[in-house]
């Protein structure tokens, strides 16, 4: 297992893909990695793909919650993409709904939702500035 | 299997899948029960300080379970309805762990006192 979940970079945003076994140190290392490298490259959004993940108990939730409040407070967007039907039937009976995370049903509908965060944010500077 | 570390809560998740996945569960009701089992799992090795969990298929006429044990021998919970509550928590998580396994599972016992441990069993039917 590696120690690390690999973050890639595609322009202005942060794709993650999490896939197999989540260990809680593991997803306690991405809230760190992610972090920082929302600061270190400027980055406008994440994209958190989770359709690897066939489980999601309240502690990688709580783990979801902190990576979509993190990147927020750091003007960031995050967009959860993949939810498994499973897990999501199970999340819900867990008494979890993730309020104020941005969920998208794939990755390319989660990118259109970073894009059009982004461009709304461009045009309301644009906007001050007229 | 035992519970004592982090990486063993991974392996109580892939034994309880394995053998839902024997007994012919549903995708989701495999899901349930192994999301239950890990939260009773994480409780043993965080709170309880270590134990062990046993699986134990069951039939029942022409009903199919599967029961899993949860056992330590930790501080106990010295106010199990408190614990039991949405959104208590001890510390990290978000306080569903104990009501949210029993929400995921058919039945659900809970055997607690302070200084003599811990004991949840919860069973899930097909």
């Amino acid at each position: 297992m590696a120690e690390r979940i690999p973050i890639l970079r595609i322009g202005e945003f942060l794709l993650v893909t999490i896939q197999g076994d989540m260990h809680d140190q593991l997803a306690l290392t991405l809230q760190d990695d992610l972090t920082e490298r929302i600061q270190k490259e400027n980055s406008r959004g994440v994209l958190l793909d989770i359709s690897g993940l066939d489980m999601v108990d309240s502690f990688i939730a709580r783990m979801i919650a902190n990576i979509s409040g993190m990147s927020r407070i750091m003007d960031a967007q995050t967009v959860v993409v993949g939810m498994q039907p499973a897990v999501a039937i199970t999340l819900v009976e867990l008494g979890l709904t993730l309020p104020g995370v941005r969920m998208a049903m794939n990755a390319e509908r989660g990118m259109a939702m970073l894009r059009a965060a982004r461009d709304a944010e461009g045009n309301a500077i644009h906007d001050n500035q007229d | 299997m035992d519970l004592r570390s982090e990486s063993d809560i991974v392996r109580a998740r892939q034994a309880v899948r394995q053998m839902a996945q024997e007994l012919r569960f549903s995708l989701v009701e495999q899901t349930k029960i192994v999301t239950a089992a890990s939260e009773l799992a994480r409780n043993t090795v965080v709170h309880g300080g270590g134990g062990a969990m046993i699986m134990e298929p069951l039939t029942e006429g022409i009903r199919t379970g599967l029961r899993l044990c949860f056992v330590d021998q930790g501080p106990g919970i010295p106010n199990l309805e408190l614990a039991m509550t949405d959104g208590w928590t001890s510390g990290h998580g978000l306080g569903l762990g104990l009501s949210g396994a029993k929400r995921l599972s058919n039945d659900f016992e809970i055997e607690s006192a302070p200084g003599r441990g811990t004991r949840v069993t919860i069973t899930r039917w097909k």
